[in-house]
């Protein structure tokens, strides 16, 4: 599903060249729940923002469903990133002028089906599609909400509904549950293993919290921008 | 006590990520400073010219005119001036009719007949070179190239003016205080003095100003002059002008002219105030965490006010100081504009003074807006440092804080002062103040409109749910958090208000004197003027012989008013104020004329026309006024008024009132008279007739011409060319100001855009990040940057329409239609405008990758 090949990313900083991340390879099978956990500064950032084609590496190859990244032009890779790619950030990240459904429905609208009306071939609309995932993350009611008026929990929930708009291939987590207190991430948490489970989808979650990692079927921890340890195998 | 060193050195350091964005934000300030400062100066400038060559612009110490030949006294007053050894200049101006023999045009002139002393100042230059002596001894011509041009003349060739030839020496290439473009109906022609009279043009009924330039050796003596003779002056109805009276008359018209432009500056610095404000309140939104970690290092609150108060000020003089220098630059560049328009040299010179004001205007309004939004600093807790979401919510404007309200306070009083300090005198200063609080309420009150109307839109379940994605999005950017639409919308609009308002008066006044309106419905085109009674049979025979109908024959007969109400024309200065005639009406020589009945031009609004029945068999006569001179004359229905008809009196009586349309291409009069008053009086006879082909125009105006010199005819497009002339002039400077407000707007515009810069380029990587393509950003933005720029349009259109129809209602009088498509064409531009800038300005966003949504910028 997700495989990186000696990922390398070299930033100039200061005029002296900065190696974040020293030819980092790992694969992730369809499905599978993949953590990458290290302490901060160690390339974790780095390493999502290169597996998602966010970035473009130093050396090194990225491929997602088959697909190499780095053939892609950033237009064709953010058309990649809109059809089966989804992100989860730490600061949730939605767009304040858009309410709770709104939001959640931008990457289908990205994708060019259109606002209330009818997808065709007996699909749902994005609206109907958004409310149901506002309903399945608990938010029922609160679909016409602007972020501004929901909690840090309830706007990271509304994240999540928007992460799985476009029924992804996979999802890329940030740290989701870095600003929320613990009975929010933990509900956070479980929200996104329900939906691995239920959907396929393929997760990769990167934190420093080790109880959040322990979940994951997989961890790989990353140092210096090297990966240091692997439990090597899907559980 | 914090040192203000400290003050300054922190302020500096603080402002480093920064000062480009400051810099922009300050710019919108330097187009209103740069218009102050450019109208202020040059005004001075002018002053000065005039008070330099205000003999030349005269022609003289002192200038005697008069509507007729001068009356004895003042003849013989004259000569003895002159035979004391003061250079006296003499003129006699009328207009006229001009051919050149073996052509086929032919054109009404402005002709100048003058002695050989004229011009007592400056020089006529001709071209060729040195043919002015020859009006001294020859009987020669000298014309404007614009009627060579006209006549397919060439110079040699004879002009006939009135029954004589007269061969064209030279074109007059400068005329000293002439006015180019505002020589009103026609071409100058420059003939001989002597040689007016063979000329055959003084007929009964026709206008000629008779003027005398004097040299004296200084304004003492003219002043002498004319407070000598004041009482004989006033009984002749001689007007005299010395040339200190003509300098502080053109200074003061000066002086309004430039208080009103310096006015409509006013207003853009203001509006660029605005954006100031609004520019400061999204850098200070964006600096809450530097604050609060400042106020977690000790800084008190003081201390940060005062830091970013500095900055502030430090904006405001950088934004003032290049206003200064750009309106240096324009002052320089005005002349050469205006070249052809001004009559006179205008030495361009740096005026200290206007520098300073502007700067320090400038930097009083930067500071003045400024102050409200960085009283939020004062907001903002240490705490937030460690927790942004903490204490955020607490950092909202608070109602009734004392220091907004002193903030909004000073913020008021100092617009006033501004004010007042910009006007000639208090009650001006007041009306602009009251003026510019409602200019500017009224546009952000549109502005507020505009975006209540955009949000109701974009709302869930509006109207907008069935708009594509993109559109729909950048709806929804101008209504995002800290958005600066109000503020854009507010400072576009208001140049798009002054430009298409301008438009909209021009294009009512035109259409008024366009031909289309001018030749609908059969009305005349041709006029013919100061035709004698036994020329008139030829002069129609000529007119029918052409193929065309003779529509209206009307006798003209010049007269004044002897008394009103039985009070003398000398003696209504003891009639008290309410009740005394206008003195202008006593001066007057009014033109009438007699009929029985109205015409398609007028209406009656009190009493009626006399019939056969009603008509008295003798004086006093029913007379019927136009309502506006009435009122002036202070008279109404049943008052008595005696006319002074060439000496003969003729009472009459006030029988009708009657609104005239004065926009029509038809002889209209202050009075009429009954027929049996006036038909045995002296008069001469206007007649109108109507060809729909220029050339057949022109044919017969040279057909009349020939036969009876003495006829001045005029023809409809000349009336048209000249209405348009004038107005192009006024609308320069208007037009100059428009331009000026709309770059101020534009500037706020890229302030408005650089201050939300990081939230677009956080929400740009966002989008990416979704799966949007760059084009898909593209039209998100093209969808925010045009539909502001369409809001915009339509805020400055709408109330464009509103104050056109004050113009055209209150000032012009006129009918008022608005033309729809031009409008929807300003509307257009205005959102490309728009949609330009915000796209050139929004580069940034396209450049950065999608990573930096992770890294959250």
């Amino acid at each position: 599903m997700l495989t990186a090949r000696k990922l390398t990313k070299v930033y100039q900083s200061g005029g002296r060249p900065l190696t974040v991340l020293k030819e980092v390879s790992l694969e992730v099978e369809p499905g599978g729940f993949l953590a990458v956990i290290g302490p901060s500064g160690c390339g974790k950032t780095t390493l999502l923002g290169l597996l998602a084609g966010l970035d473009v590496p130093t050396s090194g190859s990225v491929e997602i469903d088959g697909r190499d990244l780095g053939v892609l032009t950033e237009d064709a890779r953010a058309r990649l990133r809109g059809e089966k790619v989804g992100f989860v950030f730490q600061t949730f990240q939605l767009i304040a002028t858009l309410t709770a459904q709104e939001n959640v429905q931008v990457p289908l609208e990205l994708q060019g089906h259109g606002g209330t009306g009818a997808r065709g071939h007996g699909e749902e609309s994005p609206a109907d599609r958004a409310r149901e995932l506002l309903e399945r993350v608990g938010l029922r009611g609160r679909e016409h909400h602007y972020p501004a008026q929901l909690s840090g929990g309830e706007q990271q929930r509304v994240a999540i509904a928007r992460a799985f708009a476009n029924r992804p291939r996979i999802l890329f987590a940030d740290e989701p549950t870095g600003n929320l207190d613990h009975a929010n991430g933990g509900m956070v948490i479980s929200l996104l293993e329900e939906l691995n489970r239920e959907s396929g989808t393929t997760l990769v979650l990167v934190t420093h919290d080790p109880a959040l990692a322990c979940r994951a079927r997989r961890t790989i921890r990353l140092l210096d921008g090297a990966v240091v340890d692997d439990t090597g195998r899907a559980a | 006590m914090i040192r203000p060193a400290v003050i300054a050195r922190l302020a500096w350091r603080e402002s480093r990520a920064s000062r480009r964005r400051l810099i922009l934000f300050a710019s919108a300030i330097s187009v209103g400073v740069a218009a102050l400062v450019a109208i202020a100066s040059f005004t001075k400038n002018l002053e000065t010219s005039v008070r330099r060559q205000a003999r030349e612009l005269l022609g003289g110490d002192l200038v005697l005119g008069s509507q007729r030949p001068f009356p004895a006294p003042v003849a013989s007053l004259i000569d003895s001036l002159e035979r004391s050894g003061h250079a006296v200049a003499r003129q006699m101006r009328t207009q006229s009719m001009a051919y050149v023999r073996g052509t086929e045009g032919i054109r009404l002139v402005e002709l100048r007949a003058v002695n050989a002393r004229f011009p007592l100042y400056g020089r006529v230059l001709t071209a060729p070179a040195g043919q002015w002596a020859r009006l001294a001894s020859e009987r020669v011509a000298i014309v404007d190239t614009a009627l060579l041009v006209a006549l397919g003349a060439n110079i040699g060739d004879t002009l006939e003016i009135g029954g004589r030839g007269f061969p064209i020496a030279a074109v007059a290439v400068e005329i000293p205080g002439r006015v180019s473009g505002m020589e009103g109906f026609g071409a100058q022609v420059f003939i001989p003095l002597r040689d007016f009279g063979g000329t055959g043009l003084v007929t009964f009924g026709s206008r000629v100003q008779h003027t005398a330039f004097v040299q004296l050796p200084d304004e003492r003596t003219s002043r002498r002059v004319v407070y000598g003779h004041r009482g004989m002056l006033e009984r002749e109805r001689v007007h005299s002008e010395t040339a200190a009276d003509f300098q502080s008359e053109v200074t003061d018209a000066l002086r309004n002219l430039s208080s009103f432009l310096q006015f409509v500056g006013l207003i853009a610095l203001l509006l660029g105030g605005i954006g100031v404000a609004s520019g400061v309140a999204a850098f200070v939104a964006g600096k809450l965490d530097t604050i609060a970690v400042l106020r977690c290092l000790g800084a008190t609150r003081p201390f940060v006010f005062a830091t970013y108060l500095a900055q502030a000020g430090a904006l405001g003089l950088v934004g003032s100081g290049a206003g200064v220098l750009l309106g240096v630059g324009v002052q320089a560049a005005l002349p050469r504009v205006l070249k052809g328009v001004l009559p006179l040299d205008v030495r361009v010179a740096i005026e200290p003074a206007a520098l300073l004001e502007g700067l320090g205007i400038g930097l009083a309004v930067a500071l003045l807006f400024a102050l409200r939004p960085l009283l939020e600093v004062r907001l903002v807790s240490p705490l937030q440092a460690l927790r942004r979401a903490y204490e955020a919510e607490d950092t909202g404007p608070r109602r009734g804080d004392p220091w907004r309200v002193a903030a909004f306070g000073a913020l008021a009083i100092g617009v006033f002062l501004i004010a007042m300090g910009r006007a000639q005198e208090p009650r001006v200063g007041v009306g602009f103040a009251v003026a510019i609080a409602l200019s500017v309420g009224t546009l952000t009150l549109a502005a507020r409109l505009a975006v209540w109307l955009a949000r109701r839109l974009s709302r869930p379940g509006g109207v907008s749910a069935r708009w594509p994605y993109v559109l729909r999005q950048g709806l929804a950017n101008l209504h995002r958090p800290r958005n600066q639409t109000r503020t854009v919308i507010t400072a576009l609009g208001f140049g798009v208000t002054v430009l298409a308002t301008l438009y909209l008066v021009q294009a009512n006044l035109l259409k008024q004197v366009s031909l289309a309106t001018l030749n609908a419905g059969g009305r005349a085109n041709v006029v013919f003027i100061d035709v004698q009674p036994d020329q008139a049979a030829g002069a129609e025979a000529l007119i029918r012989e052409a193929g065309l109908p003779v529509i209206q024959t009307v006798p003209i007969v010049p007269m004044r008013i002897a008394t009103v109400r039985g009070v003398s024309a000398d003696s209504i200065g003891h009639i008290p104020l309410p009740q005394r005639p206008a003195p202008w009406t006593m001066r007057r020589e009014f033109r009438s004329t007699y009929r029985d009945s109205g015409t398609a031009s007028e209406r009656l609004v009190q009493g009626a026309w006399w019939s056969r029945r009603t008509l008295p068999s003798g004086p006093p006569w029913p007379v019927a006024l136009e309502r506006e001179v009435a009122d002036e004359l202070t008279v109404g229905l049943g008052d008595s008024i005696t006319w002074n008809v060439q000496g003969v009196m003729v009472p009459t009586r006030v029988a009708a009132i009657r609104e005239v349309d004065w926009a029509r291409f038809e002889p209209n009069f202050f009075a009429v008279f009954a027929s049996a008053a006036l038909e045995h009086a002296p008069h001469s006879m206007v007649l109108l007739t109507r060809a729909d082909d220029s050339g057949t125009r022109a044919r017969l105006q040279r057909a009349v011409s020939q036969r009876y010199s003495n006829v001045t005819s005029y023809d409809v497009a000349l009336l048209q060319r000249m209405v348009e002339r004038i107005f192009s002039r006024v609308a320069l400077a208007i037009r100059f100001m428009a331009a000026l407000s709309l770059a101020t707007g534009a500037l706020v515009l890229l302030g408005a855009v650089a201050a939300g810069r990081l939230q677009r380029i956080r929400e740009g990587a966002l989008l990416k990040t979704l799966g949007a393509t760059r084009r898909q950003l593209t039209r998100i933005l093209l969808a925010e940057y045009l539909a502001l720029g369409l809001l915009a349009g339509l805020v400055g259109t709408g109330l464009s329409v509103a104050g056109g129809w004050a113009m055209c209602h209150y000032v012009f009088e006129l009918e008022y239609a608005v033309p729809l498509a031009p409008l929807a064409a300003v509307v257009a531009a205005t959102s490309v405008l728009v949609g330009l800038v915000g796209m050139l300005a929004s580069r940034e966003v396209f450049r950065r990758t999608a990573v930096e949504v992770l890294r959250d910028v």
